[in-house]
């Protein structure tokens, strides 16, 4: 290996670690989960309630979105990586769960944006 | 007199390609038999890179490496994914194979250093292109893990495509400039 090598890793990891740090002190706990499908916000929810939405239905694809404790997570996916079913519950802002096949978002947020039906119901 | 040496090995070049190819095609198979679920997409070893390493330093040149790019991630997404995936890997793949022969060409670092930079700008390439099409900009919440782990994995390439470039006999048919 050159010093170079060195000096590229010592600089992926400084970038890394400070970002990781920078990202947690700016983030708080949210109050929504704003979810969006295709690039488009869909649907939004407090985090107060707990509850269960169906996202999708089983003959095409789904995710299934739970709100418990304030925290979001997926409990169910048709999705073949199940990354999203895989990742741990979200809290803080900006904290998303993303399902790449399905081209599903699960955001939390401070507020809900404008063009969101606030509790859009699919249930 | 190089140009005519070239055409007279391409008929050898496109079998070196296709072999190519497909050790790259089967490194990616196997990997997705193996999933690492932490929670966050793109995590994964990338060995398919070994073979793009391997053929930058022993090819040196950059039709070679994005051909087999090109290849590899088409024909994976064909078998395994679907379209959203194909964008995905394609832009993530051409991104790493292009910064990986523009860092091998300065000659500043050693192969680790190629594809430790390869592994970092593929998942890069992946999340951009996933932060446009879902646009979530949240997304960048999961570089600075991607960082690491694509450091860990790009390392790992590093040292196999090492071993490689150093044990294998040169396929005889490709042009190659033996400077490392």
């Amino acid at each position: 290996m050159k010093r170079n090598d060195f000096i590229l890793i010592a600089v992926i990891l400084i970038i890394s670690i400070f970002s990781i740090f920078a990202f947690r002190s700016f983030s708080e706990n949210g109050d929504y989960a704003v979810i969006s499908l295709n690039g488009v916000e869909y649907a939004a929810y407090p985090l107060s309630d707990d509850r269960e939405v169906k996202i999708g239905d089983s003959g095409t694809s789904y995710n299934v979105i739970n709100i418990e404790d304030k925290k979001v997570y997926i409990s169910d996916a048709d999705c073949p990586d199940h990354i999203c079913v895989n990742h741990r519950a979200i809290s803080k802002t900006g904290e998303t769960i993303i399902c790449l096949p399905h081209k599903l978002s699960v955001t939390i947020k401070k507020s809900v944006p404008d063009n969101v039906s606030f509790d859009a119901a699919t249930e | 007199m190089k140009e005519k040496k070239v055409r007279q090995k391409s008929a050898r070049n496109i079998s070196m390609y296709a072999v190519y190819v497909a050790l790259a095609f089967i490194f990616s198979y196997i990997e997705s038999l193996f999933p690492i679920s932490v929670g966050i997409p793109g995590v994964k070893p990338g060995f398919a890179n070994i073979v793009i390493v391997y053929i930058i330093y022993t090819s040196g040149r950059p039709s070679s490496v994005l051909t087999v790019t090109l290849l590899r991630t088409v024909l994976l997404a064909c078998t395994f994914g679907n379209l959203s995936t194909l964008l995905y890997s394609v832009c993530g793949g051409l991104l790493s194979a292009s910064v990986m022969f523009i860092l091998y060409k300065t000659n500043l670092f050693s192969v680790f250093g190629v594809s430790i930079a390869g592994g970092v700008t593929h998942n890069a390439g992946q999340l951009a292109v996933a932060a446009l099409i879902l646009d979530t900009k949240e997304l960048i919440y999961y570089y600075p893990i991607l960082l690491i782990t694509g450091m860990t994995a790009g390392f790992a390439v590093g040292y196999i495509a090492n071993i490689c470039i150093k044990r294998i006999r040169r396929p005889s048919g490709m042009i190659s400039n033996n400077n490392n």
